[in-house]
């Protein structure tokens, strides 16, 4: 080991390698190669993962969304087919049950896809989706506010007539550079005073820009203005860190069947959607997209790590006399071994450190490039690697050079001396 | 300084050995200086090989230097091979892209002396055979008799009890053959221990004993009249 850093081991191998230094050149290519994509591909997943998960960005991903359906089975003298809301009691009733939840948010809603035209302000009038929501809700799927502010919990308490309207809802509504804040606006025949303009976040709404013509309103307010009484639509819930929202989502089911008089059995009644099991999907995908990329790129750089093998053992073909020679003058097995296998690791590390090189400057072009975009439609943001897989990739350099060497190197001291020095 | 015993050696040529040789004996005290003689196939380098401790007899026994040299691994041979002998060969075997300095040197690199004195030590070295003035020429620079010489200076660094010579002047010319030889008789003449092998008769009379071989046994084994190449240039 004392090879490694003795300053003569180290010219021997220079001198070694400069002496053919075009075919040294070559040969470092492929390694240079393999690890210029193993490290672009790694980046290109990342940004990937990055665009896609950058729609996920804020949302509280433990986060469950839970509707009503019709009971699929008759339960205490209720037959099958039967409708029924939740009410205002079931939230409180949640909390007291379930203390690891970090938000239970009621909401109900007004319009949507395709409705008739229930806003207008002045001559205009426009078909947009009117929530009831609570001041929580911001946590669970967020917004920018762009102007103004959210529901907050006195609107809710004083059932104040406020509203937080988005660009799409501007665009239908308002002329060109008129105030937005303070404006009153028309809801089913209710005026509502908007206090606020969101921007959402992300992209996982899918469209936009129906995602953009959504009018929140106080849950409470919704309620009461249009004769909702105490019904609650559907809740967004979401589980504290510690708590898995897919672990708690049947027993909330439970109690809810309970409260509503529903079959315990009864799998159709409540409907639900669990964000977070979406997210380990996506996440799944990422993480098999960065095995994929490790595999390829691995493959590509073993091609070139033969490469340097074929040419050690070229080399060690080659140098069969001169190892003879060295062998003659005093060199032990180890002597030889370890000269061409740190030539081979040499040119393996020389050649990678600069495929990283290339690579990490590129990925900074791009950046520089994407710098003034907005990724957030993009689906790809901020491609890069992280330490960890430059030392991954330098570790895997270190051992596939290792065997690079190993069978030259055998080779090399398989021959006699004496049949090494009577080559020519 | 050298004692062989009854040694033997024969080569698996496919299917039949060859027998190469067969019973040799033999002894050289320190400051001799042999020439072995033979026709081609007579075992002359094959002798010098297990002189060298680069090939192993099959049976027969080698002391040098009071040590037997019998089923070494290959580390201690090199370490042998580095502290007992120097070897100059026929086609001189330097290291082509290495300076005639970094050829002396390497011997003492294997021997792990540090850099400085290395490179002392190799000046010191080329500096008895003429060539300080070439130290930063690499072989190809050099001219044969130039060659040679360096190959010797590379020999002699790191002080073996030995000097082993196959053929040293098998590829020049007769006046820089005479010039090789009359280093080499000045490296004996200050008690340096010399076995070299060749088939010509006027450098085998400017050793002082000159052993025959033939068919893998000793003939002959005479001492001779020295005579000084220095007569010749």
């Amino acid at each position: 080991m004392s090879n490694l850093f003795n300053k003569e081991s180290w010219n021997e191998i220079l001198e070694a390698l400069s002496a053919n230094w075009f075919r040294t050149l070559l040969t470092a290519f492929g390694v240079f190669w393999g690890i210029f994509i193993l490290v672009i591909l790694l980046a290109a997943g990342k940004g990937l993962e990055n665009g896609v998960k950058q729609g996920f960005s804020g949302i509280a991903t433990n986060t469950a969304f839970m509707w009503t359906q019709q009971t699929s089975k008759p339960f205490k003298g209720m037959p099958e087919g039967r409708r029924f809301n939740y009410r205002n009691g079931d939230v409180p009733a949640l909390w007291e049950k379930f203390p690891d939840l970090r938000f239970i948010s009621p909401r109900n809603q007004l319009g949507g896809w395709q409705g008739a035209n229930n806003v207008i302000r002045g001559l205009k009038t426009g078909a947009f989706t009117v929530y009831g929501d609570m001041p929580e809700f911001i946590n669970q799927q967020p917004m920018d506010i762009i102007e103004g502010r959210f529901i907050n919990q006195n609107d809710i308490k004083e059932n104040r007539k406020v509203a937080v309207i988005g660009q799409g809802v501007i665009d239908g509504l308002y002329e060109k550079g008129e105030p937005v804040i303070g404006s009153y606006i028309k809801i089913n025949g209710v005026n509502f005073s908007v206090v606020g303009v969101y921007k959402k976040k992300g992209n996982s709404g899918g469209n936009q820009e129906e995602g953009m013509k959504d009018i929140f309103t106080p849950f409470t307010t919704f309620q009461r203005a249009f004769n909702f009484g105490d019904i609650v639509g559907w809740m967004a819930i979401t589980a504290k860190d510690n708590a898995s929202i897919t672990e708690l989502l049947p027993q909330i089911k439970d109690v809810l069947k309970s409260r509503h008089k529903i079959h315990p059995d009864d799998d159709r009644a409540i409907g639900s959607f669990d964000l977070y099991q979406e997210f380990s999907k996506v996440n799944g995908l990422f993480t098999i997209l960065g095995v994929i990329s490790y595999f390829v790129g691995i493959l590509i750089l073993i091609s070139g790590v033969i490469g340097i093998g074929n040419i050690m053992l070229i080399v060690v073909k080659e140098r069969t006399k001169e190892i003879g020679v060295r062998r003659a003058l005093g060199a032990t097995p180890w002597d030889i071994r370890s000269q061409i296998l740190l030539e081979a690791i040499f040119l393996t590390i020389i050649s990678g450190m600069a495929g990283i090189a290339l690579a990490s400057g590129l990925l900074k072009i791009i950046e520089i490039l994407m710098r003034g975009m907005d990724t957030s439609e993009m689906m790809f943001a901020n491609p890069s690697v992280g330490l960890g897989v430059v030392i991954a990739a330098l570790l895997i350099l270190i051992v596939s050079g290792l065997f690079a060497g190993m069978i030259p190197a055998q080779i090399a001291i398989k021959v006699k001396p004496v049949d090494a020095l009577r080559t020519e | 300084m050298i004692e062989i015993k009854d040694l033997h050696k024969s080569y698996k040529m496919g299917s039949n050995s060859l027998h190469v040789l067969k019973g040799i004996n033999f002894s050289v005290k320190e400051g001799d200086f042999v020439s072995i003689m033979g026709s081609s196939g007579s075992g002359k380098s094959t002798l010098l090989n297990i002189l060298g401790i680069l090939d192993e007899a099959d049976k027969g026994e080698y002391w040098l230097d009071g040590v037997l040299i019998k089923n070494l691994n290959e580390k201690v041979a090199a370490r042998y091979r580095n502290k007992f002998l120097g070897f100059i060969f026929q086609s001189f075997n330097l290291i082509n892209y290495k300076t005639a300095l970094e050829n002396v040197s390497l011997p003492l690199y294997y021997q792990g002396v540090k850099s400085k004195e290395r490179t002392e030590k190799a000046m010191h070295y080329l500096d008895k055979v003429g060539l300080a003035s070439w130290s930063h020429h690499t072989p190809n620079e050099l001219s044969g008799g130039q060659k040679q010489r360096v190959a010797i200076a590379r020999a002699l660094a790191s002080d073996p009890k030995v000097l082993l010579a196959d053929e040293p002047t098998g590829a020049l010319d007769s006046k820089t053959s005479y010039e090789v030889m009359e280093i080499i008789q000045n490296i004996n003449d200050e008690g340096k221990t010399i076995i070299v092998v060749t088939h010509e008769h006027d450098i085998a009379q400017m050793t002082k004993r000159i052993v025959h071989l033939k068919d893998g046994l000793v003939t002959d084994d005479t001492a001779v009249n020295q005579i000084r190449a220095s007569a010749y240039v």
